[in-house]
Protein backbone atom coordinates (compact mmCIF):
# COMPACT_ATOMS: atom_id res chain seq x y z
CA UNK A 1 0.00 0.00 0.00
CA UNK A 2 2.67 3.09 -0.96
CA UNK A 3 1.02 6.32 0.10
CA UNK A 4 2.34 9.41 -2.35
CA UNK A 5 1.11 12.68 -1.58
CA UNK A 6 1.79 15.29 -4.41
CA UNK A 7 2.13 19.28 -4.17
CA UNK A 8 -1.08 18.98 -1.22
CA UNK A 9 -2.00 21.90 0.56
CA UNK A 10 -4.82 21.58 2.99
CA UNK A 11 -6.44 24.64 4.31
CA UNK A 12 -9.16 24.40 7.46
CA UNK A 13 -11.69 26.68 6.86
CA UNK A 14 -11.51 28.06 3.95
CA UNK A 15 -13.26 31.34 3.17
CA UNK A 16 -13.87 32.46 6.63
CA UNK A 17 -12.09 34.69 8.86
CA UNK A 18 -10.42 31.63 10.48
CA UNK A 19 -8.91 30.36 7.26
CA UNK A 20 -5.37 28.35 8.14
CA UNK A 21 -3.29 26.88 5.62
CA UNK A 22 -2.08 23.47 7.59
CA UNK A 23 -0.26 22.20 4.62
CA UNK A 24 1.57 23.68 2.29
CA UNK A 25 3.03 22.06 -1.08
CA UNK A 26 3.51 18.67 0.29
CA UNK A 27 5.61 16.14 -1.52
CA UNK A 28 6.26 12.85 0.08
CA UNK A 29 5.87 8.72 -0.34
CA UNK A 30 5.62 6.26 2.23
CA UNK A 31 6.96 2.80 0.20
CA UNK A 32 5.82 -0.66 1.54
CA UNK A 33 7.78 -1.73 4.58
CA UNK A 34 8.82 1.55 5.58
CA UNK A 35 9.02 2.59 9.36
CA UNK A 36 8.88 6.66 9.02
CA UNK A 37 8.74 8.87 12.26
CA UNK A 38 7.12 12.68 11.49
CA UNK A 39 8.22 15.44 14.08
CA UNK A 40 7.00 19.08 14.28
CA UNK A 41 6.17 21.44 16.83
CA UNK A 42 2.55 21.86 18.28
CA UNK A 43 0.06 23.21 15.27
CA UNK A 44 2.94 22.45 12.69
CA UNK A 45 0.52 20.21 10.77
CA UNK A 46 1.19 16.51 11.66
CA UNK A 47 -2.00 16.01 12.74
CA UNK A 48 -3.66 17.34 9.33
CA UNK A 49 -0.70 15.19 7.30
CA UNK A 50 -1.49 11.98 9.01
CA UNK A 51 -5.41 11.88 8.58
CA UNK A 52 -4.71 12.53 4.55
CA UNK A 53 -2.80 9.50 4.51
CA UNK A 54 -6.50 7.39 5.28
CA UNK A 55 -8.77 9.41 3.36
CA UNK A 56 -9.91 11.53 6.21
CA UNK A 57 -9.47 14.89 5.24
CA UNK A 58 -8.96 15.43 1.44
CA UNK A 59 -5.77 17.72 -0.21
CA UNK A 60 -7.56 21.36 -0.79
CA UNK A 61 -4.94 21.51 -3.64
CA UNK A 62 -2.58 18.79 -4.81
CA UNK A 63 -3.55 14.56 -4.90
CA UNK A 64 -2.80 11.59 -2.06
CA UNK A 65 -2.64 8.51 -3.82
CA UNK A 66 -2.70 5.69 -1.69
CA UNK A 67 -2.47 1.88 -3.41
CA UNK A 68 -3.41 3.97 -7.06
CA UNK A 69 -6.72 4.80 -5.56
CA UNK A 70 -6.54 8.37 -5.77
CA UNK A 71 -8.32 10.06 -2.38
CA UNK A 72 -10.30 13.32 -4.31
CA UNK A 73 -11.25 11.14 -7.25
CA UNK A 74 -14.98 10.81 -7.95
CA UNK A 75 -17.13 7.79 -6.44
CA UNK A 76 -13.70 6.72 -4.65
CA UNK A 77 -14.12 4.06 -2.14
CA UNK A 78 -12.34 4.86 0.87
CA UNK A 79 -14.32 2.27 3.14
CA UNK A 80 -11.84 -0.41 2.42
CA UNK A 81 -8.95 2.07 2.06
CA UNK A 82 -9.51 2.65 6.06
CA UNK A 83 -9.66 -0.70 7.15
CA UNK A 84 -6.30 -1.24 5.95
CA UNK A 85 -4.83 1.82 6.64
CA UNK A 86 -5.10 1.96 10.85
CA UNK A 87 -4.83 5.44 12.18
CA UNK A 88 -4.53 5.47 15.77
CA UNK A 89 -5.80 9.38 16.49
CA UNK A 90 -3.86 11.94 18.71
CA UNK A 91 -6.76 11.87 21.00
CA UNK A 92 -7.53 8.33 20.51
CA UNK A 93 -9.81 7.70 23.40
CA UNK A 94 -12.37 10.01 22.36
CA UNK A 95 -13.21 7.79 19.75
CA UNK A 96 -14.23 4.93 22.94
CA UNK A 97 -17.89 4.00 22.50
CA UNK A 98 -18.94 0.54 23.12
CA UNK A 99 -19.65 -0.58 26.65
CA UNK A 100 -17.19 -2.55 27.32
CA UNK A 101 -13.28 -2.83 26.09
CA UNK A 102 -14.05 -6.42 24.40
CA UNK A 103 -16.43 -4.67 22.08
CA UNK A 104 -14.60 -1.47 21.63
CA UNK A 105 -11.51 -3.58 20.67
CA UNK A 106 -13.60 -5.89 18.71
CA UNK A 107 -15.58 -3.49 16.10
CA UNK A 108 -12.84 -2.79 13.72
CA UNK A 109 -12.44 -6.36 13.14
CA UNK A 110 -16.21 -6.47 13.02
CA UNK A 111 -16.81 -4.25 10.09
CA UNK A 112 -13.77 -5.83 8.39
CA UNK A 113 -16.04 -9.44 8.27
CA UNK A 114 -13.42 -10.94 10.18
CA UNK A 115 -15.53 -14.16 11.38
CA UNK A 116 -16.37 -14.42 15.00
CA UNK A 117 -14.67 -17.15 15.51
CA UNK A 118 -11.29 -14.94 15.04
CA UNK A 119 -12.45 -12.10 16.21
CA UNK A 120 -11.91 -13.39 20.41
CA UNK A 121 -8.30 -14.40 19.81
CA UNK A 122 -7.71 -11.15 17.75
CA UNK A 123 -9.12 -8.78 20.87
CA UNK A 124 -7.07 -10.75 23.34
CA UNK A 125 -3.80 -10.57 21.32
CA UNK A 126 -4.51 -6.78 21.02
CA UNK A 127 -5.30 -5.97 24.59
CA UNK A 128 -1.62 -8.39 25.50
CA UNK A 129 -0.30 -6.11 22.38
CA UNK A 130 -0.56 -3.47 24.66
CA UNK A 131 -0.17 -4.51 28.16
CA UNK A 132 -3.42 -4.66 29.49
CA UNK A 133 -4.51 -7.56 31.29
CA UNK A 134 -7.76 -9.44 29.91
CA UNK A 135 -9.91 -9.16 33.41
CA UNK A 136 -10.39 -5.76 31.52
CA UNK A 137 -12.35 -6.79 29.04
CA UNK A 138 -15.62 -6.37 30.51
CA UNK A 139 -15.19 -3.38 32.14
CA UNK A 140 -16.31 0.19 30.73
CA UNK A 141 -13.68 1.73 28.30
CA UNK A 142 -14.79 4.90 30.06
CA UNK A 143 -14.40 3.90 33.87
CA UNK A 144 -10.52 3.66 32.83
CA UNK A 145 -7.32 5.84 33.90
CA UNK A 146 -6.63 7.69 30.92
CA UNK A 147 -3.55 5.34 30.24
CA UNK A 148 -5.40 2.52 30.21
CA UNK A 149 -7.72 4.33 27.50
CA UNK A 150 -5.41 4.94 25.24
CA UNK A 151 -4.00 1.36 25.73
CA UNK A 152 -7.49 -0.18 24.82
CA UNK A 153 -7.68 2.59 22.06
CA UNK A 154 -4.48 1.83 20.40
CA UNK A 155 -5.69 -2.26 20.74
CA UNK A 156 -8.48 -1.42 18.83
CA UNK A 157 -6.36 -0.84 15.52
CA UNK A 158 -3.82 -3.48 16.05
CA UNK A 159 -7.05 -5.86 15.88
CA UNK A 160 -7.88 -5.01 12.26
CA UNK A 161 -4.11 -5.99 11.09
CA UNK A 162 -3.44 -3.19 9.05
CA UNK A 163 -1.34 -3.00 6.19
CA UNK A 164 -0.14 0.55 6.84
CA UNK A 165 -0.06 1.37 10.90
CA UNK A 166 -0.20 5.44 11.61
CA UNK A 167 0.14 6.50 14.84
CA UNK A 168 -0.24 10.25 16.17
CA UNK A 169 1.55 10.51 19.09
CA UNK A 170 0.58 7.36 20.73
CA UNK A 171 2.71 7.40 23.84
CA UNK A 172 1.31 10.91 25.56
CA UNK A 173 -0.08 9.33 28.99
CA UNK A 174 1.18 5.85 28.60
CA UNK A 175 3.75 5.41 31.86
CA UNK A 176 7.38 4.66 31.08
CA UNK A 177 6.79 0.59 30.82
CA UNK A 178 3.74 0.99 28.76
CA UNK A 179 5.57 3.37 26.25
CA UNK A 180 8.69 1.28 25.66
CA UNK A 181 6.58 -2.50 25.38
CA UNK A 182 4.06 -1.04 23.60
CA UNK A 183 6.63 0.68 20.82
CA UNK A 184 8.40 -2.57 21.20
CA UNK A 185 5.55 -4.65 20.03
CA UNK A 186 4.91 -2.40 17.13
CA UNK A 187 8.41 -2.49 15.59
CA UNK A 188 8.07 -6.64 16.10
CA UNK A 189 4.62 -6.46 14.27
CA UNK A 190 6.56 -4.28 11.82
CA UNK A 191 9.42 -6.88 11.38
CA UNK A 192 7.59 -9.77 11.16
CA UNK A 193 4.74 -8.63 9.05
CA UNK A 194 6.45 -6.09 7.51
CA UNK A 195 3.66 -3.57 7.73
CA UNK A 196 4.39 0.41 6.68
CA UNK A 197 4.27 1.97 10.41
CA UNK A 198 3.95 6.00 10.47
CA UNK A 199 4.69 7.27 13.85
CA UNK A 200 4.02 10.82 14.89
CA UNK A 201 6.23 11.68 18.20
CA UNK A 202 7.36 14.36 20.25
CA UNK A 203 9.77 12.19 21.83
CA UNK A 204 12.84 12.64 20.12
CA UNK A 205 14.15 9.66 22.07
CA UNK A 206 11.63 7.21 20.38
CA UNK A 207 11.76 8.60 17.14
CA UNK A 208 15.89 8.44 16.83
CA UNK A 209 15.95 4.58 18.31
CA UNK A 210 12.86 3.16 16.41
CA UNK A 211 12.82 4.72 13.04
CA UNK A 212 14.90 4.23 9.32
CA UNK A 213 13.15 7.80 7.84
CA UNK A 214 12.37 10.90 9.95
CA UNK A 215 10.15 13.58 8.10
CA UNK A 216 10.38 17.13 10.09
CA UNK A 217 7.31 19.55 9.55
CA UNK A 218 7.17 23.38 10.20
CA UNK A 219 4.47 25.71 9.26
CA UNK A 220 2.75 23.13 7.34
CA UNK A 221 6.29 22.66 4.96
CA UNK A 222 8.39 19.62 4.99
CA UNK A 223 12.23 20.56 6.35
CA UNK A 224 13.53 17.70 6.22
CA UNK A 225 13.31 14.38 5.10
CA UNK A 226 16.34 12.03 5.89
CA UNK A 227 17.99 8.92 8.56
CA UNK A 228 17.48 10.05 11.98
CA UNK A 229 21.00 10.39 12.17
CA UNK A 230 21.45 13.33 9.53
CA UNK A 231 18.44 14.99 10.80
CA UNK A 232 19.70 15.23 14.64
CA UNK A 233 22.85 16.75 13.31
CA UNK A 234 20.89 20.01 12.58
CA UNK A 235 20.64 20.80 16.64
CA UNK A 236 20.25 24.07 16.58
CA UNK A 237 17.63 24.21 13.81
CA UNK A 238 15.91 22.28 15.34
CA UNK A 239 15.27 24.21 17.97
CA UNK A 240 14.09 26.89 15.95
CA UNK A 241 11.70 24.83 15.02
CA UNK A 242 10.76 23.93 18.55
CA UNK A 243 11.90 20.71 18.40
CA UNK A 244 15.80 18.93 19.95
CA UNK A 245 17.35 15.96 19.77
CA UNK A 246 17.45 13.05 22.14
CA UNK A 247 19.71 13.50 25.28
CA UNK A 248 22.08 11.10 24.31
CA UNK A 249 22.86 13.44 21.28
CA UNK A 250 22.16 16.68 23.86
CA UNK A 251 25.07 15.38 26.13
CA UNK A 252 28.00 14.41 23.27
CA UNK A 253 26.78 17.93 22.01
CA UNK A 254 28.06 19.42 25.52
CA UNK A 255 31.13 17.06 25.36
CA UNK A 256 32.45 18.06 22.27
CA UNK A 257 32.08 21.89 23.23
CA UNK A 258 34.16 20.93 26.58
CA UNK A 259 36.92 19.23 23.75
CA UNK A 260 35.82 15.63 23.83
CA UNK A 261 36.44 13.57 21.05
CA UNK A 262 32.84 12.04 20.55
CA UNK A 263 30.40 12.67 17.58
CA UNK A 264 28.18 14.60 17.05
CA UNK A 265 25.04 12.19 17.30
CA UNK A 266 24.20 9.06 19.48
CA UNK A 267 20.55 8.04 18.65
CA UNK A 268 20.53 6.08 21.84
CA UNK A 269 21.85 5.15 24.90
CA UNK A 270 24.47 2.46 24.56
CA UNK A 271 25.49 4.07 21.64
CA UNK A 272 26.50 7.20 23.68
CA UNK A 273 27.90 4.95 26.14
CA UNK A 274 30.30 3.78 23.90
CA UNK A 275 31.45 6.84 22.62
CA UNK A 276 32.09 8.57 25.60
CA UNK A 277 34.12 5.27 27.15
CA UNK A 278 36.21 5.66 23.84
CA UNK A 279 37.12 9.40 24.71
CA UNK A 280 37.16 9.16 27.89
CA UNK A 281 39.71 6.00 27.27
CA UNK A 282 41.76 8.36 24.93
CA UNK A 283 41.69 11.16 27.49
CA UNK A 284 43.42 9.39 29.49
CA UNK A 285 45.98 8.08 27.32
CA UNK A 286 46.99 11.58 26.16
CA UNK A 287 47.21 12.95 30.12
CA UNK B 1 0.79 26.09 56.62
CA UNK B 2 0.58 22.80 55.23
CA UNK B 3 -1.95 23.67 51.74
CA UNK B 4 -2.81 19.47 51.57
CA UNK B 5 -3.14 17.69 54.78
CA UNK B 6 -3.87 13.73 53.65
CA UNK B 7 -4.60 11.23 55.86
CA UNK B 8 -5.69 7.62 55.06
CA UNK B 9 -7.65 8.51 52.36
CA UNK B 10 -9.36 5.54 50.48
CA UNK B 11 -11.35 6.13 47.10
CA UNK B 12 -13.26 3.33 45.86
CA UNK B 13 -15.21 3.56 42.23
CA UNK B 14 -18.63 1.63 41.95
CA UNK B 15 -18.54 0.84 38.38
CA UNK B 16 -21.04 -1.34 35.87
CA UNK B 17 -18.67 -4.34 36.44
CA UNK B 18 -18.18 -4.23 40.57
CA UNK B 19 -15.40 -2.18 42.51
CA UNK B 20 -12.10 -1.25 41.84
CA UNK B 21 -10.54 0.50 44.23
CA UNK B 22 -8.69 3.34 43.24
CA UNK B 23 -7.25 4.50 46.72
CA UNK B 24 -6.06 2.46 49.61
CA UNK B 25 -4.95 4.31 52.16
CA UNK B 26 -2.42 7.75 50.79
CA UNK B 27 -1.10 9.89 53.23
CA UNK B 28 0.38 13.08 52.12
CA UNK B 29 1.27 16.62 53.46
CA UNK B 30 2.65 19.15 50.84
CA UNK B 31 3.67 22.48 52.56
CA UNK B 32 2.75 25.92 51.20
CA UNK B 33 5.40 27.06 48.59
CA UNK B 34 6.83 23.04 47.55
CA UNK B 35 6.79 22.10 44.11
CA UNK B 36 5.71 18.05 44.22
CA UNK B 37 5.76 15.96 41.57
CA UNK B 38 3.76 12.51 41.69
CA UNK B 39 4.69 9.79 39.52
CA UNK B 40 2.94 6.22 39.25
CA UNK B 41 2.26 3.56 36.32
CA UNK B 42 -1.37 3.47 34.29
CA UNK B 43 -4.08 3.26 36.98
CA UNK B 44 -2.29 3.78 40.19
CA UNK B 45 -4.69 6.37 41.51
CA UNK B 46 -2.70 9.71 40.25
CA UNK B 47 -5.59 11.54 38.82
CA UNK B 48 -8.20 10.08 41.81
CA UNK B 49 -6.28 11.66 43.97
CA UNK B 50 -5.83 14.63 42.26
CA UNK B 51 -9.52 15.24 42.37
CA UNK B 52 -9.83 14.94 45.78
CA UNK B 53 -7.90 18.27 45.93
CA UNK B 54 -10.47 20.47 45.24
CA UNK B 55 -12.83 18.13 45.97
CA UNK B 56 -14.32 16.81 42.52
CA UNK B 57 -14.46 13.28 44.45
CA UNK B 58 -15.28 13.10 48.12
CA UNK B 59 -13.24 10.21 50.49
CA UNK B 60 -14.51 7.15 50.99
CA UNK B 61 -12.44 6.61 53.97
CA UNK B 62 -9.82 9.42 55.40
CA UNK B 63 -10.28 12.85 54.86
CA UNK B 64 -8.24 15.73 52.99
CA UNK B 65 -7.48 19.20 54.18
CA UNK B 66 -6.94 22.03 51.81
CA UNK B 67 -5.12 24.78 53.82
CA UNK B 68 -6.96 23.23 57.13
CA UNK B 69 -10.61 22.79 55.50
CA UNK B 70 -12.14 19.82 55.39
CA UNK B 71 -13.32 18.72 51.65
CA UNK B 72 -16.32 16.96 53.11
CA UNK B 73 -17.92 20.01 54.27
CA UNK B 74 -20.29 21.25 51.49
CA UNK B 75 -19.87 24.98 53.13
CA UNK B 76 -16.48 25.11 52.37
CA UNK B 77 -16.81 23.50 48.66
CA UNK B 78 -16.14 27.60 47.02
CA UNK B 79 -13.33 28.41 49.29
CA UNK B 80 -11.49 25.42 48.60
CA UNK B 81 -12.12 25.24 44.61
CA UNK B 82 -10.82 28.81 44.87
CA UNK B 83 -7.44 27.43 46.16
CA UNK B 84 -6.61 25.01 44.01
CA UNK B 85 -6.77 25.04 40.23
CA UNK B 86 -6.47 21.96 38.23
CA UNK B 87 -4.84 21.35 34.69
CA UNK B 88 -6.44 17.97 33.04
CA UNK B 89 -4.93 15.45 31.30
CA UNK B 90 -7.45 16.64 28.02
CA UNK B 91 -7.95 20.34 27.61
CA UNK B 92 -10.97 19.69 25.20
CA UNK B 93 -13.09 19.20 28.77
CA UNK B 94 -11.89 22.75 29.90
CA UNK B 95 -12.33 24.61 27.17
CA UNK B 96 -15.64 26.49 27.44
CA UNK B 97 -15.88 30.07 25.38
CA UNK B 98 -15.03 30.47 21.39
CA UNK B 99 -12.58 32.77 22.04
CA UNK B 100 -9.32 32.13 23.68
CA UNK B 101 -9.39 35.03 25.33
CA UNK B 102 -12.69 34.87 26.77
CA UNK B 103 -11.47 31.66 27.53
CA UNK B 104 -8.91 32.46 29.97
CA UNK B 105 -11.03 35.32 31.35
CA UNK B 106 -13.84 32.91 32.35
CA UNK B 107 -12.20 31.55 35.65
CA UNK B 108 -11.10 34.70 37.13
CA UNK B 109 -14.94 36.25 35.75
CA UNK B 110 -16.76 33.76 37.98
CA UNK B 111 -14.45 35.03 40.70
CA UNK B 112 -15.93 38.14 40.55
CA UNK B 113 -12.24 40.38 39.84
CA UNK B 114 -13.07 43.26 38.33
CA UNK B 115 -12.66 43.28 34.49
CA UNK B 116 -9.68 45.88 34.36
CA UNK B 117 -8.08 43.58 36.47
CA UNK B 118 -9.19 40.37 34.12
CA UNK B 119 -7.95 42.32 31.20
CA UNK B 120 -4.48 42.31 33.06
CA UNK B 121 -4.47 38.80 34.14
CA UNK B 122 -5.50 37.36 31.06
CA UNK B 123 -2.83 39.48 29.21
CA UNK B 124 -0.21 38.25 31.68
CA UNK B 125 -1.15 34.42 31.33
CA UNK B 126 -1.31 34.60 28.34
CA UNK B 127 1.98 35.58 27.83
CA UNK B 128 3.20 33.02 30.38
CA UNK B 129 2.67 30.41 27.84
CA UNK B 130 3.18 31.84 24.72
CA UNK B 131 -0.40 31.75 23.40
CA UNK B 132 -0.53 35.62 22.95
CA UNK B 133 -0.87 35.98 19.28
CA UNK B 134 -3.51 33.65 19.50
CA UNK B 135 -6.01 35.57 22.41
CA UNK B 136 -8.34 36.11 19.19
CA UNK B 137 -8.69 32.48 18.04
CA UNK B 138 -11.53 29.66 18.44
CA UNK B 139 -9.44 27.61 21.36
CA UNK B 140 -11.59 24.48 19.03
CA UNK B 141 -9.50 25.45 15.87
CA UNK B 142 -6.37 24.93 17.44
CA UNK B 143 -3.92 21.90 17.61
CA UNK B 144 -3.98 19.34 20.84
CA UNK B 145 -0.58 21.20 22.54
CA UNK B 146 -2.16 24.71 21.57
CA UNK B 147 -5.25 24.16 23.36
CA UNK B 148 -3.19 22.61 26.88
CA UNK B 149 -1.50 25.90 27.29
CA UNK B 150 -4.88 27.89 26.72
CA UNK B 151 -5.42 25.96 29.25
CA UNK B 152 -3.02 26.15 31.69
CA UNK B 153 -3.51 30.12 31.15
CA UNK B 154 -7.05 30.31 32.10
CA UNK B 155 -5.64 28.65 35.49
CA UNK B 156 -3.03 30.91 35.90
CA UNK B 157 -5.72 33.62 35.68
CA UNK B 158 -7.58 32.65 38.63
CA UNK B 159 -4.15 33.19 40.45
CA UNK B 160 -5.00 29.87 42.79
CA UNK B 161 -2.74 29.02 45.91
CA UNK B 162 -2.40 25.51 44.40
CA UNK B 163 -2.01 24.32 40.65
CA UNK B 164 -2.70 20.99 39.88
CA UNK B 165 -1.11 19.75 36.24
CA UNK B 166 -1.74 15.98 35.79
CA UNK B 167 -0.34 15.76 32.75
CA UNK B 168 -0.95 18.66 31.21
CA UNK B 169 2.23 19.00 29.02
CA UNK B 170 1.59 15.37 27.91
CA UNK B 171 0.60 16.53 24.21
CA UNK B 172 3.06 19.49 24.09
CA UNK B 173 6.49 19.55 21.42
CA UNK B 174 9.46 19.36 23.42
CA UNK B 175 9.99 23.54 23.50
CA UNK B 176 6.13 23.86 24.45
CA UNK B 177 7.15 21.82 27.15
CA UNK B 178 10.24 23.09 28.35
CA UNK B 179 8.37 27.01 28.76
CA UNK B 180 5.47 25.38 30.50
CA UNK B 181 8.06 23.65 33.13
CA UNK B 182 10.25 26.84 33.34
CA UNK B 183 6.52 28.91 33.78
CA UNK B 184 5.62 26.73 36.49
CA UNK B 185 8.96 26.96 37.95
CA UNK B 186 9.06 30.83 38.17
CA UNK B 187 5.53 30.77 39.74
CA UNK B 188 6.81 28.15 42.39
CA UNK B 189 9.80 30.54 43.11
CA UNK B 190 8.97 33.66 42.58
CA UNK B 191 5.40 34.13 43.51
CA UNK B 192 5.70 31.35 45.96
CA UNK B 193 2.31 29.09 44.40
CA UNK B 194 2.61 25.78 45.20
CA UNK B 195 2.38 23.13 42.51
CA UNK B 196 1.30 19.19 42.49
CA UNK B 197 2.76 17.72 38.96
CA UNK B 198 1.40 14.40 37.53
CA UNK B 199 3.58 13.43 35.11
CA UNK B 200 5.18 10.10 33.25
CA UNK B 201 7.94 11.88 32.19
CA UNK B 202 10.96 11.36 34.88
CA UNK B 203 13.10 14.84 33.41
CA UNK B 204 10.00 16.96 34.59
CA UNK B 205 9.89 15.12 37.95
CA UNK B 206 13.39 16.11 38.44
CA UNK B 207 12.80 19.62 38.67
CA UNK B 208 10.78 19.37 41.33
CA UNK B 209 11.39 19.51 45.20
CA UNK B 210 9.63 16.29 46.25
CA UNK B 211 9.05 13.18 43.83
CA UNK B 212 6.07 10.80 45.51
CA UNK B 213 5.46 7.42 43.96
CA UNK B 214 2.21 5.94 44.11
CA UNK B 215 1.23 2.57 43.66
CA UNK B 216 -1.66 0.69 43.49
CA UNK B 217 -3.54 3.40 45.14
CA UNK B 218 -0.79 4.11 48.06
CA UNK B 219 1.85 6.24 48.21
CA UNK B 220 5.23 3.92 48.25
CA UNK B 221 7.58 6.47 47.75
CA UNK B 222 8.87 10.27 48.98
CA UNK B 223 11.84 12.18 49.22
CA UNK B 224 13.71 14.44 46.69
CA UNK B 225 14.48 13.86 43.17
CA UNK B 226 18.14 12.30 44.01
CA UNK B 227 16.12 10.13 46.75
CA UNK B 228 13.52 8.86 44.59
CA UNK B 229 15.69 8.53 41.60
CA UNK B 230 18.72 6.78 43.27
CA UNK B 231 16.06 3.06 43.45
CA UNK B 232 16.24 2.35 40.05
CA UNK B 233 15.37 -1.25 40.36
CA UNK B 234 12.26 -0.68 42.86
CA UNK B 235 11.26 2.11 40.04
CA UNK B 236 11.53 -0.64 37.36
CA UNK B 237 9.78 -2.61 39.04
CA UNK B 238 6.95 -0.26 39.50
CA UNK B 239 6.54 0.13 35.68
CA UNK B 240 8.45 3.44 35.91
CA UNK B 241 11.97 4.81 34.72
CA UNK B 242 14.73 7.19 35.61
CA UNK B 243 15.57 10.47 33.84
CA UNK B 244 17.63 9.89 30.79
CA UNK B 245 21.01 11.27 31.68
CA UNK B 246 20.42 9.32 35.24
CA UNK B 247 20.44 6.11 32.49
CA UNK B 248 23.26 6.93 30.90
CA UNK B 249 25.25 7.47 34.27
CA UNK B 250 24.66 4.14 35.47
CA UNK B 251 25.39 2.55 31.89
CA UNK B 252 28.57 4.94 31.82
CA UNK B 253 29.51 3.42 35.69
CA UNK B 254 29.33 -0.22 34.51
CA UNK B 255 31.54 0.38 31.88
CA UNK B 256 33.89 1.52 34.52
CA UNK B 257 34.04 5.38 34.58
CA UNK B 258 34.29 6.18 38.34
CA UNK B 259 30.74 8.49 38.34
CA UNK B 260 29.35 9.55 41.49
CA UNK B 261 25.98 8.00 42.08
CA UNK B 262 22.64 11.08 41.97
CA UNK B 263 23.58 12.63 38.63
CA UNK B 264 20.08 13.33 37.18
CA UNK B 265 20.34 16.00 34.08
CA UNK B 266 22.38 16.02 30.99
CA UNK B 267 25.02 18.90 32.67
CA UNK B 268 25.39 17.12 35.94
CA UNK B 269 26.37 14.80 34.11
CA UNK B 270 28.68 16.49 31.53
CA UNK B 271 30.44 18.31 34.49
CA UNK B 272 31.05 15.30 36.44
CA UNK B 273 32.55 13.30 33.30
CA UNK B 274 34.64 16.89 33.14
CA UNK B 275 35.89 16.19 36.34
CA UNK B 276 37.06 12.93 35.92
CA UNK B 277 40.08 13.92 33.82
N1 LIG C 1 -14.66 6.76 36.55
C1 LIG C 1 -14.13 5.60 36.96
N2 LIG C 1 -14.93 4.55 37.27
C2 LIG C 1 -14.41 3.37 37.69
N3 LIG C 1 -13.10 3.14 37.84
C3 LIG C 1 -12.24 4.14 37.55
C4 LIG C 1 -12.71 5.43 37.09
N4 LIG C 1 -11.64 6.23 36.88
C5 LIG C 1 -10.54 5.49 37.19
N5 LIG C 1 -10.90 4.24 37.59
C6 LIG C 1 -9.99 3.16 38.04
O1 LIG C 1 -9.31 3.62 39.22
C7 LIG C 1 -7.94 3.28 39.21
C8 LIG C 1 -7.08 4.53 39.32
O2 LIG C 1 -7.31 5.36 38.19
P1 LIG C 1 -6.63 6.79 37.99
O3 LIG C 1 -7.32 7.47 36.86
O4 LIG C 1 -6.59 7.50 39.29
O5 LIG C 1 -5.15 6.34 37.58
P2 LIG C 1 -3.88 7.24 37.11
O6 LIG C 1 -2.79 6.92 38.06
O7 LIG C 1 -4.27 8.66 36.96
O8 LIG C 1 -3.53 6.55 35.71
P3 LIG C 1 -2.95 7.21 34.34
O9 LIG C 1 -1.47 7.26 34.49
O10 LIG C 1 -3.32 6.19 33.30
O11 LIG C 1 -3.59 8.53 34.12
C9 LIG C 1 -7.73 2.46 37.93
O12 LIG C 1 -7.82 1.09 38.25
C10 LIG C 1 -8.88 2.88 37.03
O13 LIG C 1 -9.23 1.82 36.16
N1 LIG D 1 -10.22 21.35 12.87
C1 LIG D 1 -9.44 22.42 12.62
N2 LIG D 1 -9.98 23.57 12.13
C2 LIG D 1 -9.21 24.64 11.86
N3 LIG D 1 -7.87 24.70 12.04
C3 LIG D 1 -7.28 23.59 12.52
C4 LIG D 1 -8.02 22.40 12.84
N4 LIG D 1 -7.16 21.47 13.30
C5 LIG D 1 -5.94 22.05 13.26
N5 LIG D 1 -5.99 23.32 12.80
C6 LIG D 1 -4.86 24.24 12.59
O1 LIG D 1 -4.02 23.67 11.59
C7 LIG D 1 -2.65 23.76 11.95
C8 LIG D 1 -2.04 22.35 12.02
O2 LIG D 1 -2.65 21.63 13.09
P1 LIG D 1 -2.34 20.12 13.40
O3 LIG D 1 -2.30 19.34 12.14
O4 LIG D 1 -3.29 19.66 14.46
O5 LIG D 1 -0.86 20.22 14.01
P2 LIG D 1 -0.01 19.21 14.89
O6 LIG D 1 -0.65 17.87 14.82
O7 LIG D 1 1.33 19.24 14.21
O8 LIG D 1 0.05 19.77 16.26
C9 LIG D 1 -2.60 24.55 13.25
O9 LIG D 1 -2.37 25.89 12.93
C10 LIG D 1 -3.99 24.36 13.84
O10 LIG D 1 -4.32 25.48 14.64
MG1 LIG E 1 -1.35 16.69 16.35
MG1 LIG F 1 -4.45 9.92 35.25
Amino acid sequence: MPIKLEQVDFVYAGGSPFERAALKGINLSFLDGEFVGIIGQTGSGKSTLVQMLNGLLKPTRGTVTVNGLVTTAKGVKLKSLRQEVGLVFQFAEYQLFAETVAADVAFGPENQGVPASEIAERVDQALLNVGLPLEIKERSPFELSGGQMRRVAIAGVLAMNPKVLILDEPTAGLDPRGRDEILSRIRELHRQRGITVILVSHSMEDVARLVDRLVVIHGGQIVYDATPREVFAHGSSLKTYGLGVPQATEVLGLLKAKGWAVPEVALTLDEARQAIVRAYQLRRELA
Amino acid sequence: MDILDIADLHHIYRGHEGETIALAGVDLVVSEGEFVAVIGRNGSGKSTLAKHFNAILLPGGGRVLVAGLDTREEALLWSVRQMVGMVFQHPDNQIVATVVEEDVAFGPENLGVPTAEIIERVDASLRQVNMEDYRTHAPHLLSGGQKQRVAIAGILAMRPRLIVLDEATAMLDPIGRSEVMSTILRLNREEGMTAVLITHHMDEAVKANRVVVIDQGQVVLSGTPAEVFSQYKLLEALGLDVPVAAKLSILLAESGLPLPAHILTAEQLVDELCRLN
